[in-house]
């Protein structure tokens, strides 16, 4: 379908009426309706495509071709609705009836049952798992019942690769009312006023990251999108992109608009393919519509946008190092000042916004900066979008106004422990972030509370633990993380995380001595201090904290060579309990070191020299009778 | 140009892969006396690491004299970035995931588990070539922890008891 270009913000605005119809059924509103009955939403985000969304989508056409409902019923595949745990999900609109874990085979039940029969098939709604009640909205489900959507706010709706329902959603209006209507000025203030913050770590004001950009000697000056999402299990920007890609398009091009760039450059990580691809397409349309490029509605504003990969490099989400990436070079950090909003891209200025931030400035504009700052808490404005995940029932994508607790994002959003466990923790910013425990789940989420605790807002990862994480071992991992990942640059990083990390072996493998804590204590903060970048400044902070809330598990480990968890192998020995083992063989026989011996029908022996702590023998056994000691 | 690329070709790289990256590199408008050429370096290493599926030395010689910079430069940053390999990958190539949630869910214990049965650690590639095992960071299905890929094949919630019944699916 070969798209119009638009040429004034009247036209923008007409063309949004016009195609509002499209989101009429999803949205309920009477006298916008399509041609269509109904629309079949199927989630298209990585996470649901790894679970067969597309065939679904496939088997629901075949299936409503074959009862000839193609010409009624339209299927179409939206962004993440977040319910990654239950996915693959589909959404039945206007009834806004809500399936979960929809298998390829379940789509000729949707069509007969549901299309035709119109009775929702009960065995794929929602099953409450306290109530054991199915529920059929989502608005009714926990899950999202304390969420607000604005970042989010298209996932799940529009079908991301069409700019015509991005514009049905009032999208590119922002652009086209800051265009007419405002001066550059006006927008560094609306962008104060709203009080939003970047969400891409450090919590900056992007207002005033705008006002220095714009306040820049230059003639060229370039916008960056930082959506390199380094944070290992943490996908808030890539949802975005996945799910509203042409939101940061609009973003971006707003930026450019107030700082005086006409160029703008998405970073995206190389492993997200197909969030590249829904941008390069969201661009291509765009284009075509004239909402990038040349005299953008009639404005005389010129401003285009091109993909930029990045090559798996944690530290190029570090924005010095990701600008010398996008210059084809090492991805190592350089010393600020001078800041990019003075001397960035190929030395110009250049605003560097996270995907996320960038996501929250339509609204804004189009809703104002005081229904923004109405949101969240005094110094923390608007919602923060998480990535949920680690022992917890719901793991997906949330969005909740700054100041919700954690304990209601964990339990009444998460829905709690996986498996009935205990909470132990929860770990949010990352390798450079730190832990919370029991005792900080009632605090409001904001960016000053988090840091007080010794954690960070960080990006959005939210990892949860239970009483089989050992606290030791990931504060190890993270170490490791951030050791790999080391540019190498500066010597405090690269050599004084080598040493941490070496200090916590001795630990996990029970050969520490007895000053390792308060050594680790020492070495953690001189790294923090003398460290050039911010990887290097925060590196230690797993390790901080959890030695500040756990201080008792690491001391298990060095003093009674015992991993509490029963995590760490050196310290673990699986052992045959004798009145429980009835001499079945099995273990024996599925040993992968043949270190277990005994006779059929006597009690077995395990030789912990031999033994490589697999724990094959454990799961072999039928009759509990191997024990971790 | 030309004898770079006659002395590739004697050491295996196909000329029509040569003929592709040069398509491509045409295609981005690269320029090379444009002082910002370098810009172009990382997408043009993506675009040859997948016709050639690895980056030998003599395809990164190849590249810097075709951009007009240093061979040492274009090492430089096939070194520093994860992504790019100079050793070929096995005909399926296992791509754990080790990111947090994939951690936390017991995916060491997969990847150990990859490792003890292929004999060789994150990063080889089995003497037959047939299976090679990489150990990523996110792939962004956190929901399905632990996750991992065999080639483009998605594999979630997988425990460490699984990896045989995966592997025999690539017996062949
Ligand atoms: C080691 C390190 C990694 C970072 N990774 C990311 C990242 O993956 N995504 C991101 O948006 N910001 C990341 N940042 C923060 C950026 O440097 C920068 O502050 C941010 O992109 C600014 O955008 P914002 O103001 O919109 O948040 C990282 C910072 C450090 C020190
Ligand atoms: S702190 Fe680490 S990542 Fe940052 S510049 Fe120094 S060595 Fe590189
Ligand atoms: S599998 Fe269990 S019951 Fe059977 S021999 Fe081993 S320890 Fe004893
Ligand atoms: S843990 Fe593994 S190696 Fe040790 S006895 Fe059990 S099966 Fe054998
Ligand atoms: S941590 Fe493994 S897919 Fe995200």
């Amino acid at each position: 379908m070969k798209m119009e270009r638009i040429n004034t913000f009247a036209e923008l605005q007409e063309r949004h009426q016009a195609l509002r119809h499209l989101l009429g059924l999803r949205l309920n509103e009477a006298g916008h309706k399509a041609g269509f009955e109904r629309d079949i939403l199927v989630c298209g985000g990585t996470g649901c495509i790894a679970s067969a969304s597309n065939d679904i989508v496939a088997n629901l056409n075949a299936a409503l071709a074959a009862n000839g409902l193609a010409k009624k019923v339209q299927v179409l595949k939206t962004g993440c609705f977040g319910f990654c745990e239950k996915g693959p999900i589909v959404l039945v609109q206007p009834e806004h009836v809500f399936y979960t874990q929809v298998k390829p085979e379940d789509a000729k039940a949707i069509v007969e049952e549901h299309i035709i029969g119109g009775r929702p098939v009960e065995r794929l709604l929602y099953l409450e798992p306290i109530t054991q009640k199915r529920i059929p909205k989502s608005g009714e489900m926990p899950f999202y019942k304390k969420q607000m959507r604005i970042a989010l706010r298209n996932c799940g709706l529009i079908n991301p690769e069409r700019v015509a329902e991005y514009i049905a959603a009032e999208g590119w209006l922002a652009l086209g009312k800051v265009l007419t209507e405002y001066s550059r000025e006006q927008v560094v203030d609306l962008m104060l006023k709203s009080g939003l913050r970047g969400r891409g770590g450090a919590g900056f004001p992007t207002g005033l990251k705008w006002q220095a950009a714009m306040k820049a000697e230059g003639a060229e000056k370039y916008i960056v999108c930082n959506a390199d999402e380094g944070d290992p299990g943490a996908f808030m920007d890539r949802s975005i992109m996945e799910g509203d890609p042409c939101s940061v398009l609009e973003a971006m091009a707003v930026a450019g608009y107030c700082v005086g760039a006409e160029q703008g450059v998405i970073y995206i990580r190389a492993e997200y393919p197909l969030a590249i691809q829904r941008l390069e397409k969201a661009i291509a349309q765009s284009r075509e519509l004239g909402l990038l490029g040349k005299n953008i509605l009639g404005s005389g504003f010129n401003f285009d946008v091109r993909l930029q990969l990045g090559a798996g490099a944690f530290v190029c989400g570090e924005e010095t190092a990701l600008l010398r990436s996008i210059e084809g070079k090492r991805g190592e950090p350089t010393t600020k000042p001078p800041f990019p909003a003075e001397k960035g891209l190929w030395e110009v200025p250049t605003c560097v916004n996270n995907v996320e931030t960038l996501a929250n400035i339509p609204p804004i504009i189009l809703k104002g900066a005081d229904w923004f700052s109405s949101i969240g808490t005094e110094k923390s404005k608007g919602t923060k979008v998480f990535a949920l995940a680690g022992k917890i029932n719901n793991v997906g994508l949330v969005e909740v106004p700054m100041g919700t607790t954690l304990r209601e994002v964990i339990f009444d959003i998460g829905g709690g422990i996986r498996g009935g466990g205990e909470f132990k923790a929860v770990q949010t910013g990352g390798p450079s972030g730190g832990c919370m425990t029991k005792e900080h789940l009632d605090t409001p989420i904001t960016y000053e509370n988090l840091q007080a605790i010794g954690s960070m807002m960080g990006s959005g990862g939210m990892i949860v633990m239970d009483e089989n994480t050992c606290m030791v071992d990931i504060a190890k991992f993270y170490l490791e993380f951030t050791l790999e990942e080391s540019c190498g640059k500066c010597t405090p990083c690269r050599i004084g995380n080598k040493r941490l990390h070496e200090l916590l072996c001795t630990i996990t493998e029970g050969k520490a001595e007895n000053d390792a804590i308060e050594k680790l204590e020492v070495l953690g903060e001189v790294i923090k201090k003398t460290s050039l970048c911010g990887l290097g400044q925060t590196s230690p902070n797993p390790v901080l904290s959890t030695i500040k809330f756990f201080r008792d598990e690491y001391e298990a480990h060095i003093k009674d060579h015992k991993c509490p968890a029963g995590v760490c192998k050196n310290l673990k020995q699986y052992w045959v309990v004798e009145d429980k083992c009835i001499g079945c063989t099995a273990c024996a026989r599925n040993c992968p070191a043949v270190c277990i011996s005994g006779k059929v029908k006597e009690i077995h022996f395990i030789d912990q020299s031999k033994c490589i702590k697999c724990g094959v023998c454990m799961t072999k056994c039928k009759f509990g009778a191997i024990e971790i000691r | 140009m030309e004898a770079a690329k006659e002395t590739c070709c004697q050491n295996g790289l196909a000329k029509e892969m040569f003929e592709q990256l040069e398509h491509f590199i045409v295609s981005v408008n690269f320029d090379p006396c444009s002082p910002r050429r370098k810009g172009d370096l990382i997408s043009i290493l993506h675009k040859a690491q997948h016709i050639f599926g690895y980056l030998p030395k003599e395809l990164q010689i190849w590249i810097a004299k075709r951009l007009n910079i240093q061979h040492s430069e274009v090492s430089g940053v096939v070194s520093f970035y994860n992504y790019f390999t100079t050793t070929p990958k096995g005909k399926y190539n296992v791509a754990v995931c080790l990111g947090t949630a994939c951690f936390v869910q017991g995916a060491d214990k997969v990847l150990a588990e990859f490792e003890r049965q292929l004999g060789i650690k994150g990063g080889e590639v089995t003497e037959d070539m047939k299976f090679s095992i990489d150990v990523v960071r996110c792939i962004g299905a956190c929901g399905l922890a632990p996750v991992l890929t065999v080639n483009e094949k998605v594999y979630g919630k997988v425990a460490h008891t699984d990896v045989a019944k995966i592997l025999e699916e690539y017996k062949d």
